[in-house]
């Protein structure tokens, strides 16, 4: 096979450079479609096959519709409860404040949302959501088109890219940044997967948008996609990632299949039971019950599986009970979900509970961004902005999420950060802003791994390797954690770094060879599993969706800040978490209760 | 056993394609097509084929199973297997780049032909624009469309003027704009239609139907088009061009 350096591949030159076509790139680029600067989307997939076509239930956002007298602030304080006090107050309240002019940007595209008897878009409760600041009630605040928003959201932002001309390099694979010596990312190496004609894509500015990485479980809801692509590129690159110890398990996954079953079900009157029929919610959170935090109801039913009150064979899920909600609510605002459960779980919610168990779902760490998607590391403990990085959506940690993200919160980052992120990149880039060239020696440097892994002769099958993998991060880094195991885990990813640089790439040929793009995707997902093994065993408290059983309170005293995971020493360190919004007070931290 | 031919085609090495059998011990458990590819490619790495969500929204993973088109991710072998055999090809009527994967690129033009967003004239609101549910309603079974092209490349029409007629997957996204009470553009909607291929090559043979893997019925849009076509007197002529 051909050896790969700066003088045989071709430069391809943008202004601006996305990496990911799903609802952050795609928002970015339509903001940068419009701008007149020459962009460009690099999707490994068609941009409609991107996993937000996957979300179900709707992005939240106070427009006021099922409630007139709602207010952003109270999305606000949900929003910064919902992350235990680790989420940045002024991000939260950009997106919060925001949200709403997005969504209805949204709508004028055609976002076909339901609605309601008055003609404005409907509105569910989802969980963690309240009116007056947790003083008032569930609130009802998620906009949603039937219980496919993500796939109306990601239709629509596609076909207004259309509109606008954007311009797509679509199954194209990104597989290494380029840096310049200044540590500057003046683009990426890609490859068509079409073709296997590789190039690097050379850019002022290059833009993460690549979402999750839950496939380094075993059990997830995510897209076989979702592999941590730039989030493992950025980590080589010795860039930090933070809170990776943070990841959300939905409490409902589909048994046995790991498919969603939105948290809709629950805000549209749905609950779970155990074994003996007990709607055990009541007894974990006496007020929100079903709709607590997906923290609080994924532990919740953890441990009425391992208390001996889980159901079926091996006792080893719980119930999602809907029949009682009637055919007509469920085929209108559950269509898909009643698809699915026959599909994968081959029941008829109209006529029996859902087999359900908490499945990885979210990863709420990433890289490290201010709310414009420009990406940072630190130097001496102090923020300094890495020139030419950009990071959006899932895969960057902004941060709106904290320790634990509130249902329907994802849609809504996606939109209004892919928004600020293409904003910025406009201004930045029109006053001059910009990076300077890396040599042939840089572009020399990043093409190493992928002709490494082209002239593999020998080395470890990929699959297992990757089967290995999830494993370990299934039994060591799930729901409930222990410093002993995770010990265990660690030591082990340990022995499958190894692997991870010797892996076999058997067929070497160039016109759409999924098996290499495959090998590459396992190399991103290992270090994302590494990041999140080094932080969660470093974290020593109990926080959001991080729960030890070796230390089981919140911590204020020592940990309420975000973690910094170093990729060059494997260590972590501590960030500030941004306590000072800008137009409301601040929400001091407290006891956190549903 | 089950045996499993697969399609086979690698332009760089082979100069035509060719079935290839798989034999494997059908699972326990009634699984998924795409699960028992994944199993396949295993043992063999160059099979090729997209998968994303594996859970038939995002329409990668279309092909022809045993002669009908479909998603590999939401077709279970029960459904699928016949005489304890499995034949899987690409979806016809596309240039194959390799293996289960078309060159889709005809497909999405026809797509982006039909101006799939939505358009109006007047100047948007400070909030959203109102719709009554009754109107919403008028959108379903016609949104959900997931671009997958079982419906379009089982279609013979779409097969002889993949070029010239915007086929069933394309008309459905039409009627969705059309449909919408928000869309201003009806009119040139219906006339960038009223040629002789676009839409009046469907001869309602239904494939479409049959074919697509979400229950949405193209022929039911293009129907609907038709007959708006028909009532609007300047697209008359237009028509009866068409044979």
């Amino acid at each position: 096979m051909e050896t790969y350096n700066s003088n045989n591949i071709q430069t391809l030159e943008f202004d601006a450079l996305i990496i990911g076509g799903g609802g952050s790139g795609m928002r970015t680029s339509l903001e940068l479609a419009k701008s007149g600067l020459k962009t460009a989307v690099v999707s490994k997939v068609f941009p409609t096959r991107s996993h937000t076509v996957s979300a179900q239930g709707g992005i939240t956002c106070a427009i006021g519709s099922a409630d007139p007298d709602d207010d952003w602030r109270w999305h606000m304080y949900d929003t910064v409860k919902g992350s235990d006090y680790i989420g940045d107050q002024d991000a939260i309240e950009y997106m919060c404040s925001e949200g709403p002019k997005a969504v209805f940007e949204l709508e004028h595209m055609g976002l076909p949302f339901s609605r309601f008897e008055n003609g404005r878009i409907y509105q569910r409760p989802f969980g963690g959501q309240s009116k007056d600041y947790g003083k008032g009630g569930q609130a009802a605040r998620t906009c949603a088109a039937a219980d496919r928003t993500g796939h109306a959201l990601l239709h629509t932002l596609y076909q207004n890219n259309i509109k606008e001309g954007s311009n797509f390099l679509n199954e194209w694979f990104a597989v290494e940044l380029v840096l310049n010596k200044s540590k500057e990312v003046t683009g990426v190496i890609a490859f068509s997967i079409e073709s296997g004609e590789v190039a690097y894509l050379k850019a002022q500015a290059t833009v993460m948008a690549t979402g999750g990485a839950g496939r380094i479980y075993s059990s997830t809801t995510n897209a076989l996609i979702n592999t941590g692509d730039g989030l493992g590129m950025a980590l080589r690159a010795g860039f930090p990632a933070q809170d990776m110890e943070m990841w959300q398990f939905h409490p409902t996954g589909i048994y046995g299949a790991g498919s969603l079953v939105t948290e809709g079900c629950r805000g549209e009157g749905g609950y779970l039971i155990n074994a003996e029929g007990e709607r055990f919610m009541e007894r974990y959170a006496p007020n929100a019950k079903d709709l607590a935090g997906r923290d609080v109801v994924a532990r919740s039913m953890v441990l009425e599986i391992l208390e001996g009150r889980g159901c079926g064979e091996h006792k080893d899920h719980v119930l999602l009970k809907l029949d009682h909600l009637g055919t007509d609510v469920l085929n209108a605002k559950l269509p898909g979900i009643c698809e699915l459960s026959k599909t994968f779980a081959g029941i008829d919610p109209v006529y029996e509970p859902i087999p359900v168990v908490p499945t990885c779902h979210y990863m709420m760490g990433g890289t490290p961004t201010n709310i414009h998607g420009q990406a940072f590391t630190q130097y001496n403990g102090v923020d300094e902005i890495i020139p030419g990085l950009f990071s959006v959506g899932e895969a960057a940690c902004v941060s709106v999420h904290g320790a634990n993200r509130l249902g329907g919160n994802s849609l809504l980052d996606l939109v209004v950060f892919g928004r600020a992120a293409g904003l910025h990149i406009q201004e930045a880039l029109k006053s001059g802003g910009g990076v300077s060239d890396s040599d042939s020696d840089d572009i020399d440097q990043a093409l190493r791994s992928l002709n490494a892994l082209n002239h593999s002769e020998s080395g470890f099958e990929v699959a297992e390797v990757k089967r290995e993998l999830q494993a370990v991060m299934q039994n060591y880094f799930g729901v409930f954690r222990r410093g002993d195991y995770m010990e265990k885990g660690v030591a082990e990813l340990n022995t499958i770094r190894d692997k991870i640089s010797n892996l076999h790439l058997k067929d070497k040929s160039a016109a759409f060879n999924t098996s290499r793009v495959e090998a590459l995707e396992l190399r991103n997902l290992f270090e994302v599993a590494e990041a999140t093994a080094i932080a969660s065993l470093k974290r020593t408290e109990s926080r959001g969706a991080h729960a030890r059983d070796d230390f089981k309170e919140r911590d204020d005293e020592n940990w309420l800040c975000h973690s910094l995971y170093n990729p060059t020493n494997k260590e972590l360190s501590k960030r500030g978490v941004n306590f000072e919004p800008k137009q409301v007070e601040t929400f001091e931290p407290q006891i956190r209760t549903y | 056993m089950i045996n499993v031919n697969i399609y086979r085609y690698n332009p760089e090495t082979d100069q035509f394609p060719y079935m290839q059998a798989y034999s494997i011990e059908r699972p326990k458990k009634d699984i998924m097509l795409l699960e028992l590819l994944n199993i396949l490619k295993e043992q063999d790495s160059s099979i090729s084929y997209r998968r994303s969500c594996r859970e038939g929204v995002c329409g990668s993973d279309g092909m022809n199973i045993n002669g009908k088109n479909g998603l590999a991710c939401i077709t279970p072998i029960s459904k699928a297997i016949q005489k304890d055999k499995i034949d899987l090809r690409p979806l016809p009527g596309l240039p194959v780049i390799r293996d289960l994967v078309v060159d889709m690129t005809e497909f999405y033009a026809q797509y982006d032909k039909i101006k799939p967003f939505l358009q109006n004239d007047s100047a948007p609101p400070a909030i959203e624009r109102l719709q009554s549910p009754e109107d919403r309603a008028k959108l379903d079974g016609f949104y959900e469309c997931i671009l997958c092209a079982c419906c379009s490349t089982s279609c013979p029409s779409f097969w002889w003027n993949p070029d010239k007629f915007v086929g069933p997957a394309a008309l459905l996204q039409a009627y969705r704009f059309i449909a919408d009470s928000r869309d201003t553009k009806t009119l040139e909607r219906l006339d960038d239609l009223s040629d002789p291929f676009s839409v009046y090559r469907c001869h309602g043979i239904m494939n479409c139907v049959s074919a697509c893997p979400k229950d949405l019925n193209p022929n039911h849009a293009i129907g609907e088009i038709k007959s708006m076509l028909l009532s609007n007197k300047r697209n008359i002529i237009a028509s009866d061009g068409a044979s």
